[in-house]
C-alpha cells in the first residue's frame, strides 16, 4: 500500500541507471532517522529505566546494584518530592493560563485592520526569541527590589517579588506569561484568520451580540489549533528549569526538573534521578493523553 | 618530482616526530573560568620558559566545572594530566580511583612543613585524619568580610554607636559585635542596610555562610573519623550559632533570599550593606575602582570569634591532583615538584594567586601587598571544611531543605531544624554504610 503511492523513478534519472529502485531511495532517506533515535533516543530511554532500578552512580567506578523498586519507593515517600510536584503543578496551572488569556487577547486585539500589524506582530514576538537564562537574569534585575525598575516604576517600595517564599512562584510564572504568551498568540492569530468572514456576516444579520458571536463561533472555530498551543505549553511548563533556576531559590519555586537536576548532577544519584525522571514521563505523558483526546472530540465537532 | 615527493614525505615523518615527541612534553591542568586561573597560566609560563614542557590551564564557567570534571573522570579520559578540584570532591574521586595517591610525593617533599597545616588537611587528606593525601594545595581561599570604611570613620556614627552600644565602632571582633554593628547600620528608611550574607539555597551557597557562624560559635558538623552527627551538629553551640545566623538575616537588604558571591560583592559596590561576607578570591574585584566605586574607603576583617574565643572560618578553595587516566604522570609529578618550591610560591603569590605557601603568607610583603592581604594570612591559619565524602552533595540538598526556611523564612526555631537535620545525615551515613 505504501509503495503504491510513491510515484514511479524516472527511467533516464542517474538513480534508475544505478539500479536503484525507488523503494532504496525511500530507505536512504528513512533509515538514517530511525537509526539516529534508536541510537540518541530510545536507547538511552530504555537503558536508563534499567539504571532506575539500580543504586548506580555515574560519578564513581563502583558497579551498579539493582535495588528493585526501592527508588520509586523511597521518592514516593519523600515529602519534600511531593512538595516539588505541587509547586510543579501550581506552576503550570498559573503560567498556562496566564499565556492562553494574555495570548489569545492579544490575538483577538491584532485580528482587525490596524496600521503597522506586521510590525506590531513582530516586535510582540521579541520575548521568545530570547534565551531563557538571559530572560531570567535580566527578570531578575528587574524585580530586585533594591534597584529594580519594576518597584520603581509602581510605586512598589522595598515589594520582594521573588525573595517572599508566597509570592516567588507567581513572579516567575509572570516571567513566563511575558516571554511565551506571544507563542499562544501567534497559534491563534493563525486560528482566528481562518474563521470564515461570512459566519460573522451571518451572525451580524442575525443580531447575534458580540459575546454570544465569540463563545458560538471565533472560540469553537479556534479550539482545536489552541489546545495544540496549550499542549505544547503545558509540556514545557512542566519540564521549565532555567526561569525558576536563576529567579529564586524559595523551596516555594522548586519545581520538579530543579530537584532532578541537583539529584543526577550535583548528587550523582544516577540511578534515584533516572527514576525521578520516568516517574515525571509518565505524568507527562498522562496529561498530554488527556488534552489528545479532548483535542480529538473538539476537532470532531 | 620524486625529489618533492620525498621532500614532502621526510617533512611528514619529521613533523610525526616533532609532534610525538611534544606530546610527551605537554601537561594540561583543568580549573575553573576565574581569574586565579589565569594567574596560574602566567605561573605556568615560566616553567615552560624554564624546562621545555608546555603546561596549559584549560577552563569552564563553574557553573558546570564539577560535571565537566566528573564527566571526564567517569569516562576515564586522559585529556587533563591535573585537576584542581574543590576540596568537597576529595571523597568522591579518591575513593573513585580518579585522582593519583600522593601522599609518598607528600611525605617525601615535606609538603606538610611547607604550606600551612589547614590547608593541607582539607584540600589534600581524605578520610578525615588518616593520613592520606591525594593534592597540593594551590589556591586558598577561604571566607572573609568586607565592609565600608567610611562609614565605619564617620564620626556622627562613631559617637551614636558608642551612645547606643557603650563600646568603640569598629571592625568587629566577636559575633556579638558583628551583630550589632548590623543592626547599628540597617536603616531601611534610608536604604542603608546592615549587612550581606549568603543566603542561596543552591549546592553549597548557604553551607558556606552558616558554617563561618557555627565553627566560630565551637559547633561542629560532626565527627569527621566516625561520621557521628547527632549531638554535635544540633548542640547548643550549634542552635546558638544558627539563631545568630537568622538574626543577621534580618539585617539584610530587602529579597535577599538567593544571595551568593555576586550578589555580596554587589552590596558593597551599590552601597546596599555596611558589611559583607564574601570569599577572598572576589576581594581584587572590590578593591578595584573601575569594579567598585567606593574601592578607596572599602575595607577588611577576618571572621570574628564567637562567644567562647574560637575562631574560624568556611574554607573555599582548591587542591591540585594528578588525574590517575593521566598518561603524562611522571612529567605532572615533576611540575609539582617545581610548583611547591618556595620561589614558585611566592612567585605564585605576586601573580595574584592565593597560595598556601607558609612561608610566603607570614612575610611581611605578602601580608602588605593588598589590604585584605593580612586578613587572609589570619584566616588561612584557621580554616573548617564541609564534608568531603562521596555523597556530599546529598548533605548539602539535606541542609539547603531543613536550614534554608528557618534562616530565611524563619519557619520553625533553631533547635527543631538541627535536630531534623541531623536526623537526616545520619539516614544519609547509614545508608551508605559509614554509621551502623
Amino acid at each position: 500500500m505504501a509503495t503504491a503511492a510513491l510515484t514511479t523513478l524516472d527511467p533516464r534519472s542517474r538513480a534508475a541507471a544505478r539500479g536503484w529502485s525507488d523503494i532504496t531511495i525511500r530507505n536512504l532517506f528513512i533509515i538514517p532517522t530511525i537509526l539516529f533515535l534508536i541510537v540518541f533516543n530510545i536507547f538511552p530511554l530504555i537503558y536508563s529505566l534499567g539504571y532506575s532500578f539500580t543504586d548506580f552512580r555515574a560519578s564513581t567506578n563502583a558497579a551498579a546494584n539493582f535495588v528493585g523498586l526501592q527508588n520509586y519507593r523511597e521518592l514516593l515517600n519523600d515529602p519534600y518530592i511531593w512538595n516539588n510536584f505541587a509547586v510543579t503543578a501550581k506552576y503550570v496551572i498559573v503560567s498556562v493560563v496566564g499565556q492562553v488569556v494574555v495570548g489569545f487577547g492579544t490575538a483577538m486585539l491584532l485580528n482587525r485592520d490596524i496600521p503597522f500589524k506586521g510590525l506590531l506582530t513582530t516586535l510582540l514576538l521579541l520575548p521568545m526569541m530570547l534565551s531563557m537564562a538571559v530572560v531570567g537574569l535580566f527578570w531578575k534585575l528587574l524585580y530586585d527590589p533594591s534597584f529594580g525598575i519594576i518597584n520603581y516604576v509602581l510605586g512598589l517600595g522595598n515589594f520582594e517579588w521573588v525573595g517572599n517564599a508566597d509570592m516567588a512562584l507567581y513572579a516567575v510564572a509572570l516571567t513566563d506569561i511575558w516571554m511565551w504568551s506571544p507563542f499562544v498568540m501567534l497559534l491563534s492569530l493563525a486560528g482566528l484568520s481562518a474563521v470564515p468572514k461570512h459566519l460573522y456576516e451571518a451572525a451580524a444579520i442575525d443580531r447575534a451580540g458580540s459575546f454570544y458571536t465569540f463563545f458560538r463561533i471565533t472560540l469553537p472555530l479556534v479550539a482545536p489549533i489552541l489546545m495544540i498551543a496549550i499542549i505544547f505549553r503545558t509540556m514545557e511548563a512542566f519540564k521549565t528549569f532555567d526561569l525558576a533556576y536563576v529567579l529564586s531559590t524559595q523551596p516555594t519555586t522548586e519545581v520538579i526538573s530543579i530537584r532532578l537536576y541537583k539529584m543526577a548532577f550535583q548528587e550523582w544519584q544516577t540511578g534515584r534521578s533516572c527514576a525521578l525522571a520516568y516517574i515525571v514521563l509518565i505524568m507527562v505523558l498522562a496529561i498530554t493523553n488527556i488534552y489528545v483526546k479532548y483535542l480529538n472530540k473538539v476537532k470532531e465537532r | 618530482m620524486r625529489k618533492k615527493l620525498t621532500g614532502i614525505l621526510a617533512g611528514i615523518g619529521l613533523s610525526l616526530a616533532y609532534s610525538t615527541s611534544a606530546f610527551a612534553q605537554e601537561l594540561t591542568i583543568f580549573w575553573a573560568e576565574w581569574d586565579p586561573a589565569n594567574y596560574l597560566q602566567e605561573l605556568v609560563n615560566q616553567y615552560e620558559a624554564e624546562t621545555g614542557v608546555k603546561v596549559t590551564v584549560e577552563t569552564t564557567p563553574w557553573s558546570d566545572f564539577q560535571t565537566k570534571a566528573f564527566t571526564e573522570f567517569n569516562a576515564k579520559g586522559s585529556a587533563y594530566d591535573m585537576v584542581v578540584g574543590d576540596s568537597q570532591w576529595l571523597g568522591a574521586a579518591s575513593e573513585a580511583g580518579h585522582y593519583v595517591d600522593l601522599t609518598q610525593f607528600v611525605k617525601d617533599n615535606k609538603v606538610l612543613d611547607t604550606m600551612a597545616p589547614a590547608t593541607v588537611k582539607f584540600y589534600s587528606e581524605y578520610p578525615g585524619n588518616s593520613g592520606k593525601y591525594w593534592s597540593i594545595p594551590t589556591e586558598g581561599d577561604a571566607v572573609g568580610w568586607s565592609y565600608r570604611k567610611d562609614w565605619f570613620e564617620d564620626p556622627k556614627e562613631m559617637e551614636a554607636f558608642k551612645a547606643k552600644y557603650g563600646y568603640d565602632l569598629a571592625p568587629p571582633k566577636t559575633w556579638k559585635e558583628l551583630t550589632d554593628i548590623a543592626e547599628f547600620f540597617h536603616r531601611p528608611d534610608q536604604k542603608r542596610y546592615g549587612i550581606a550574607v549568603y543566603t542561596q539555597n543552591q549546592y553549597d551557597g548557604m553551607a558556606m555562610g552558616v558554617e563561618n557562624a557555627l565553627f566560630s560559635y565551637g559547633a561542629e558538623l560532626g565527627d569527621f573519623s566516625t561520621y557521628q552527627v547527632e549531638g554535635i551538629v544540633n548542640s547548643d553551640k550549634a542552635v546558638a550559632a544558627l539563631e545568630n545566623y537568622r538574626k543577621l538575616v534580618e539585617f539584610t537588604p530587602p529579597g535577599w533570599t538567593n544571595a551568593f558571591f555576586v550578589e555580596n560583592n554587589q552590596a558593597i559596590t551599590e552601597n546596599l550593606a555596611a558589611m559583607s561576607m564574601n570569599y577572598f578570591a572576589f576581594f581584587p574585584a572590590l578593591v578595584n575602582e573601575a569594579s567598585n566605586p567606593n574601592a578607596k574607603s572599602t575595607g577588611f576583617f577576618a571572621n570574628p570569634a564567637g562567644p567562647g574565643g574560637d575562631q574560624f572560618a568556611a574554607l573555599g578553595g582548591q587542591g591540585i591532583s594528578i588525574v590517575s587516566y593521566s598518561q603524562n604522570q611522571e612529567e605532572a609529578f615533576k611540575f609539582l615538584q617545581w610548583f611547591i618550591k618556595d620561589e614558585t610560591q611566592k612567585k605564585w603569590a605576586e601573580l595574584g594567586g592565593y597560595t598556601c605557601n607558609k612561608a610566603v603568607l607570614e612575610s611581611a610583603e605578602f601580608q602588605n601587598a593588598t589590604p585584605y592581604n593580612k586578613a587572609f594570612y589570619e584566616t588561612m591559619f584557621k580554616v573548617k571544611d564541609f564534608w568531603a565524602v562521596p555523597e556530599y552533595a546529598e548533605l548539602l540538598t539535606q541542609l539547603n531543605q531543613r536550614v534554608y526556611p528557618y534562616i530565611v523564612n524563619g519557619e520553625g526555631t533553631a533547635k527543631e531544624t538541627l535536630d531534623a537535620l541531623a536526623a537526616d545525615w545520619t539516614g544519609t551515613f547509614k545508608k551508605y554504610g559509614r554509621l551502623k
